[in-house]
């Protein structure tokens, strides 16, 4: 059993939590993801690593209510415990050989979360740091305050321009290498169309890319094999041989396809998870 | 043995094979001619006292039945169950030469069953003698280690990767052959001997090697298995719907797919499946595939069936619950629409001249292509080691192939105060063998620290 040591809720559907696993905070590093389960009979969900902290011996996570297992995990409040939290799981990103070099860090949606360690990361030994971050709209925003702290240049964008620029992440890195802002890596971490985009944009430049793919997976340690993708014409295990890779070399069309390998029974398990939180007087779905 | 009827089995997960009945223990016991020279013994890796148990059971005293084969076989009720006993024990057993040998198998079943349904006493914990050890796996091999060197007196932790104990005896072996209480029973009587179990713990990444042996452990016993499935690098072998074996049983038999939505892990099986290979995975995973409910569960395998390397036992169970056979078939591209599975392309082979491991080769044939249509593809042609534990400790020797390279004789490795054993060391073999390296390890342990 794991421990919920913190708990808070960063938009309507975005959660934050802090869980206590000192093995793993004394462990990860940027990049790294663990593997929770809720409960008996859960199922094994990976998230990538949001934060570390070695003196609390916690583990910060950030997920998205969207399928049941999130649903779940956001419907527990600090103080109570989830069933397992095994890490830290893949490699790590490398971002040592960046110091001193210029660095675009984007991140999309709930991606910001995993952008927001790497930026960090790259800022504390000396990268110069532009990080791009894009949201469906101003509701949505999350580590606004973390990410500027940790970046030379913070760009704000979002899909209906309810706050910061309109449009998308990748109008903004358009714009910025436009101006003729040149960078030694890109990171783009966000969902599958995103990263996908992100790739497309930056191949004529022939600006280093990396992509951290969150596939599904059962176990994360190389033994089962759901997470595979192909990268550079070659199988790659995502939990193994990644989660970071070449964003030029990921076949992005197989990615999204594998990634909608359950969509029907996610979609089943959602609205009878729904269903379980829907208020009998009002009918509304409570998130809380 | 009584078996529950094979239409009726193909679609539920509970056991297989029932058991013998006190009577019909009792009659097979009294068959055992107990020979002088015991070859029976000498084929068994974990070294059972066969004679001396099948006595027990027939002079109708189980429980020392039990004893006898518990001081040399940690885990009972599964040997009597998953052990290939026909090329083993059994093989050279002299009621064989003329008849039927004794079912040496299903008598270590009957005791281990009757003492994990009547024993009500747990074994005196041994006292301690102030060593600890630890053990990363809790597999076969892994618990085997564990379980001898608790009995011994050491103090004994054994790190689990997954968030339940017991390794490809909960992942990998179905239900129906194995059932997980049964594991589970298995492993607390272990904890009973004062062996600590850690799961959730992936030794590599959460803590290392070094890690263990500041904690405090004198001595270290990899038994981290066969864990990185292997492909057949043919086209469309990504397709949603191509599972590995693996995958496909982890997700059935750890995950308890096959009660979603009761529980969260879902599957897809379709109505046409295709399982490659002809290994026991290969039948496990077929008969999974029988019991979500597929209409034609196929077996697709390039030899014949003299050369099928699963248990004649379990062939014969695959068969009666329906599954067909293609073989001398090799697939040659799995074809898709949309991004999912829809069918495979395969040719006929022959049988050539015999290869390396003394099999006949199968060759294509020419112009021999037909397609199958399918809805799901598994993969169960094999395993390499988990390359986790060899990829984070560089002084950890292994073959160019993935396995860990140790002494034959003592199962040492590269580095000092670390044995290993099982499938992280042979590639991918039986319960038993990992059992008897567990074994072997464990004595090794115990001479390496008395005599420092």
């Amino acid at each position: 059993m794991s421990k919920i040591l913190e708990k808070r809720q960063l938009t309507r559907e975005t959660v934050l939590m802090k869980i206590e696993a000192p093995l793993i905070a004394n462990k990860a590093l940027p990049g790294q993801f663990i593997i929770f389960r809720v409960e008996e009979g859960g199922e094994r969900v990976p998230l990538t690593i949001a934060g570390v902290d070695p003196d609390e011996g916690s583990v910060t996570i950030i997920f998205q209510m969207v399928g049941k297992s999130t649903m779940r995990l956001g419907a527990k409040e600090a103080g109570e415990s989830i069933a397992d939290f095994v890490g830290p799981l893949g490699k790590p990103s490398e971002l040592d050989p960046y110091k001193g070099k210029k660095v675009a860090v984007i991140g999309g949606g709930l991606g910001v979360a995993i952008a927001y360690p790497q930026a960090a990361y790259l800022y504390e030994i000396g990268a110069h740091v532009d990080v791009i971050a894009g949201y469906r709209s101003a509701d949505l925003i999350i580590l606004e305050d973390e990410l500027r702290s940790s970046s030379d240049n913070f760009y704000l964008i979002t899909d209906d321009g309810s706050s910061g620029r309109k449009g998308f992440v990748t109008d903004m890195l358009k714009e910025l290498l436009d101006e003729g802002k040149q960078y030694d890596l890109i990171i783009a971490i966000g969902p599958l169309v995103m990263m996908r985009a992100v790739a497309e944009l930056t191949r004529p430049y022939d600006i280093e890319t990396v992509v951290s793919m969150n596939t599904i997976m059962v176990d994360g340690t190389g033994m089962c094999g759901c997470c595979r993708l192909t990268v550079g014409g070659k199988t790659k295990f995502a939990c193994v041989d990644g989660p970071d890779f070449d964003a030029h070399e990921v076949d992005f069309e197989e990615a999204i396809r594998r990634s909608r390998a359950y969509v029907e029974q996610e979609d089943q398990d959602r609205k009878s998870e729904e269903e379980r939180h829907r208020c009998r007087l009002t009918g509304e779905v409570r998130h809380e | 043995m009584p078996e529950q009827a094979a239409d009726v089995r193909n679609k539920n997960f509970s056991e297989v094979a029932l058991g013998y009945t006190e009577e019909m223990a009792q009659e097979e016991a009294l068959r055992c001619l107990h020979c002088k020279n015991r070859p029976c013994v000498s084929q068994c890796p974990v070294n059972v006292d066969i004679p001396g148990f099948i006595e027990k059971i027939a002079t109708g005293d189980y429980e020392e039945a039990y004893q006898i084969i518990a001081s040399t076989n940690s885990l009972p009720a599964i040997c009597g169950r998953v052990c290939p006993q026909e090329t083993q024990c059994e093989s050279t057993c002299i009621r064989g030469i003329k008849g039927e040998p004794v079912a040496i198998g299903r008598l270590e079943r009957f005791a281990a069953d009757w003492h994990l349904a009547n024993a009500k006493e747990q074994p005196p914990r041994p006292e301690t003698n102030g060593h600890r050890v630890a053990v990363i796996g809790s597999g076969p091999a892994g618990l085997t280690c564990a379980g001898d060197l608790a009995k011994m007196g050491y103090e004994v932790t054994v790190y689990e990767a997954f968030h339940v104990a017991g390794g490809v005896l909960m992942y990998g072996i179905p239900e129906f052959r194995l059932p997980k209480k049964l594991v589970q029973a298995e492993i607390d009587g272990l904890r009973a001997l004062g062996v600590e179990i850690v799961c959730n713990t992936v030794i590599g990444l959460t803590l290392s090697i070094d890690d263990l042996f500041k904690s405090g452990y004198e001595a270290i016993f990899i038994g981290s298995g066969a864990g990185l499935p292997r492909f057949m690098e043919i086209p469309g072998e990504n397709l949603n719907q191509v599972y590995s074996a693996n995958e496909f049983l982890t997700r059935v038999n750890l995950m308890q797919a096959w009660r979603w939505p009761e529980t969260s892990t879902p599957i897809n099986i379709g109505k046409r499946v295709a399982v490659v290979g002809g290994g026991n995975v290969a039948m496990d995973a077929a008969r999974c595939a029988k019991r979500l409910g597929a209409d034609e569960v196929m077996i697709v395998y390039r030899r014949s069936e003299d050369e099928l390397p699963a248990r004649q036992e379990e062939v014969e169970h695959a068969k009666h619950e329906g599954i067909i056979f293609n073989l001398l078939t090799n697939p040659t591209e799995i074809k898709g629409n949309d991004g999912w599975v829809t069918g495979m392309t395969c040719i006929r082979m022959e049988l050539g001249e015999p290869d390396a491991s003394g099999r006949r080769r199968p060759v294509p044939m020419k112009d021999s292509e037909f397609d199958i249509e399918l809805d799901t593809v598994i993969m169960a042609i094999g395993q390499s080691p988990n390359p986790l534990l060899r990829n984070t400790t560089d002084e950890l020797k292994c073959h160019s192939w993935g396995g860990i390279i140790v002494d034959e004789e003592t199962l040492a490795t590269s580095m000092t105060g670390v044995w290993a054993g099982g499938d992280a060391v042979t590639g991918a073999a039986t319960v038993i063998l990992a059992m008897g390296a567990g074994k072997t390890a464990a004595q090794s342990i115990d001479e390496y620290i008395q005599g420092k």
